[in-house]
């Protein structure tokens, strides 16, 4: 290949995804996840890991097979980012240390109630009301805890994996909310361009479904309370949607220079062509009612591609009403009349909405869709709603050769983010 | 240095901390003869002293009693300052050029319900059935406003909601190191043309218990009186002195800048951050990496150390700046306005960029342990260093 092939329609390096690892509650792994994916089977079950008494919303897509030392959301969520950053890793071929920088996608993980119970247990008899506080501070004076701290700091996930890996620099933890895992990408991706490193390791975790995590979402309205069965939860561009299901899950996309990719023999799984962002001023947890951001967004990430056309769009989806009504709308400005013409899948009917993780693990799924040229369902598509007319891959997967996807993440706090992957170039 | 079109420059200042609203306040301090008065609240949160917010009228940059009370005070206090820097940058009211701004928040969380908390926590030392109780109560106490004034992405989205800065929007969290990477990805970003203009800070609200509790998890909050930041008292509790501060920088690129006849502060030479083992001299070796692109005269250097009081970490940075920067004046800003985590580092280029912007020659903040400076500043070297983790430098240039 000649030196202008690495390079896009702008003159910047071009970004390729050499390798992939993800963790959902369809199971550990691509290959695992995959099969359940295109087999249009939901992992989403009743909640076990803590009491649902009294609870609206039941179900989640929790992942519970994988082993954590200690049960809270900071070592599920380093947990899942290692199994996917080794399963990348091992795929790209690469061992050692990385010598690239890290961007994590992460939760905001509030300290666990099973630590303020535990300190509430070691720490002298309540004076007045509201004084927990006041008595926590008084048992660590005596006893300081390191592996609180640990808990506590929002950069203890990157340290670990940084250590694990070899990560060059600061790691970047980053919260874009439900659109985490695609700015990660971004954060890599613009890296490259900026010619500062050959290589990033980009990472979207999210183990953090705790009973508070879940009844915060569940006052804002935001999840779907048909726990009966789990599995029809999820139904995303339905008319019967109400909300989204809450999930876990991590994915870990190893980016390089096309070029450091081709030179080191890599194979190239996909190219990282464009990204797009736009942020929204409209309201804290609802979209601008005209759709402008999200419009802009999903134009933005197709112009940094440098193309206009896409054959499949991995949709953000969640299953809220609010939700899928905006993404069609903006979908619709943008491709037009061609848009019914585009299959639209939500790997959420499937996975629910694994939040922080969420942009990077559609991201993984995306790339897998050209590289199998098979279409994911959107499953539990029974009772389409009849304001959203979109070929949703109903149900079932579809064989379809794509070379071009568009992956859309949206997220609270006017948070926007849109991917556009393609194909390796032959 | 040559000036370049894709040069990084600091044009909006916006700055909070105990010792005054904006950059009047700042810029006062900065070229005064001696010291600023202390700030130190020794009682509301006895026994750990912090530097507390001053007095604020938030309506000045929030001006929908709507959206102050959708926010608690870290939100208030970061979308407070984020104004300030954009008014100061002369941009409050352009729409256009809020609408393409980029902007990267360093974030921790918002403020916990206290009373929530400690009634669940009372009440579960009289039951055995824990989990169930915190169904029972979180779903009647939270308010849902609550969740998003916790959420860290709220920050910024505040500001996006309140000042309309929406070209894109990024949070980083993970203490101060956060704060290091916003300003190092904003400066790596403008200087590759991949934004050309953005809003970049943090804000912290140390008058929290939660927010403490980090800290004294290590044993490392200062107890009992005040002591000077480079003496402090190695038998009152670890070392820190936490204060309640914000900042926020609007960066441009040069040639965007310039288009606009904005005033430059500063320009950032260099910047860059680091991690890992601190044993060893490996802390020094790689401050010494981070500061390989300086140059400068050190008589006309300012040395505004982020050093945060932790004994031990904090005499080894000093030893480190003294002999590194020999004959430059270290400021340890930490003694006058307290530690603020995530938004220690861009505190620290705040004051840099006020004392390079007016040529200041900076007072010693603690002049048994810092000497006078004989000339104006002409270029800041701003350090902080993590008290758990991470380290960042910057080199700040006055603009000729």
């Amino acid at each position: 290949m000649t030196k202008a092939a690495f390079r896009d329609h702008l003159g910047r390096p071009i970004v390729a995804v050499t390798g992939m690892g993800v963790v959902t509650s369809l199971g550990q792994g691509l290959a695992d996840n995959w099969a359940a994916l295109t087999g249009g089977v939901s992992g989403i079950h009743a909640i076990t890991r803590f009491p649902v008494d009294g609870l609206n919303t039941r179900i989640s897509g929790m992942v519970d097979f994988v082993d954590v030392p200690v049960e809270n959301p900071v070592e599920r969520s380093y947990a899942y980012a290692r199994e996917t950053t080794d399963e990348a890793l091992a795929q790209a071929g690469l061992s050692g240390d990385f010598g690239g920088p890290l961007f994590l996608a992460a939760p905001p993980i509030e300290p666990d109630w099973r630590d303020r119970f535990a300190l509430a247990d070691r720490a002298a008899p309540s004076q007045r009301p509201g004084d927990a506080y006041d008595r926590f501070l008084a048992v660590l004076r005596e006893n300081p805890s390191p592996a609180l701290h640990e808990a506590w700091a929002f950069g203890s996930i990157s340290e670990r994996l940084s250590d694990r890996y070899g990560t060059r620099g600061l790691p970047v933890t980053l919260s874009t909310a439900c659109a985490s895992g695609a700015t990660a990408i971004q954060l890599g991706v613009e890296a490259i361009r900026q010619g500062r490193t050959d290589r990033a390791l980009t990472v979207g975790t999210d183990g953090s479904v705790t009973a508070e995590a879940l009844i915060r979402f569940a006052l804002l309205s935001a999840l779907s309370t048909q726990n009966d069965p789990p599995q029809k939860a999820s139904k995303p561009f339905s008319k019967d949607r109400d909300g989204f299901v809450i999930a876990e899950g991590a994915a870990t996309l190893v980016l390089e220079s096309l070029e450091s990719a081709v030179a080191r023999g890599a194979r190239v799984l996909g190219i990282l062509k464009g990204c797009g962002e736009k942020a929204d001023h409209f309201h804290r947890t609802r979209s601008s009612p005209d759709g402008g951001p999200a419009i802009a967004t999903i134009r933005a990430a197709l112009e940094d591609a440098g193309i206009d056309e896409v054959g499949y769009i991995n949709a953000h989806g969640t299953s809220t009403p609010e939700n899928d009504k905006m993404e069609y709308l903006s979908m619709s400005a943008v491709f037009g009349e061609k848009l019914p013409a585009i299959p639209v899948s939500s790997n959420k009917s499937m996975i629910g909405h694994t939040l922080t993780a969420a942009g990077a693990v559609e991201a993984v799924f995306s790339i897998q869709t050209m590289l199998t040229g098979t279409l994911p369902p959107t499953i539990n598509y029974q009772n389409p709603d009849p304001a959203i007319v979109l070929d949703v891959v109903p149900n079932v997967k579809r064989d379809a050769a794509v070379t071009a996807v568009l992956s859309n993440s949206f997220g609270f706090g006017g948070q926007n983010a849109s991917l556009v992957m393609t194909a390796e170039p032959a | 240095m040559a000036k370049a079109k894709n040069d990084v420059v600091i044009t909006g200042v916006g700055i909070v901390t105990c010792q005054g609203v904006g950059k009047e306040a700042h810029v006062a301090l900065l070229g005064a003869d001696g010291a600023p008065a202390l700030r130190i609240d020794t009682e509301r949160f006895a026994p750990y002293p912090v530097h507390p917010m001053p007095e604020i009228d938030w309506s000045q940059q929030i001006p929908k009693r709507g959206d102050q009370r959708q926010m608690e005070n870290w939100q208030r206090l970061g979308v407070f300052t984020a104004g300030l820097a954009l008014d100061d940058a002369g941009l409050k009211d352009d729409m256009e050029a809020c609408g393409t701004m980029d902007m990267i928040v360093a974030a921790g969380g918002g403020e916990r319900d206290i009373a929530v908390d400690s009634l669940i926590v009372d009440e579960g030392l009289k039951r055995n059935d824990r989990e169930r109780l915190l169904n029972e109560k979180l779903t009647t106490e939270l308010r849902p406003t609550l969740f998003l004034a916790q959420l860290s992405n709220l920050l910024a989205g505040n500001i996006s909601i309140v000042h309309k800065v929406t070209g894109s929007s990024r949070t980083f969290m993970g203490e101060e190191a956060a704060g290091i990477s916003a300003v190092e990805t904003a400066f790596h970003r403008i200087r590759a043309g991949q934004s050309t203009h953005t809003l970049v800070g943090s804000a912290l609200v140390a008058e929290r218990q939660d927010v403490i509790m980090l800290y004294e998890a290590i044993g490392a909050h200062a107890t009992g009186g005040w002591t000077p930041l480079w003496s402090r008292d190695d038998t009152a509790g670890g070392g820190i002195v936490t204060g309640t501060a914000a900042a926020f920088l609007v960066l441009e690129s040069r040639q965007h800048a310039e288009a606009r006849g904005a005033h430059v502060y500063a320009t950032i030479d260099a910047i860059g951050g680091d991690r890992g083992a601190r044993d060893d001299g490996k802390l020094e070796a790689r401050l010494d990496r981070l500061a390989e692109g300086f140059a400068a005269d050190p008589q006309k250097t300012v040395v505004l150390s982020g050093a945060s009081g932790l004994h031990g970490l904090t005499a080894r940075e000093k030893a480190w700046a003294e002999n590194r920067f020999a004959g430059a004046a270290l400021r340890g800003f930490s003694a006058v306005t307290g530690q603020a985590l995530e938004a220690q580092f861009p505190l620290g280029l705040a004051l840099a960029a006020l004392a390079l912007g007016d040529g200041l020659e900076v007072p010693a903040f603690d002049p048994a342990a810092e000497g006078a400076m004989s000339a104006p500043a002409e270029t800041a070297v701003v350090t902080t260093v993590g008290h758990g983790r991470g380290e960042g430098l910057a080199i700040l240039s006055a603009e000729k």
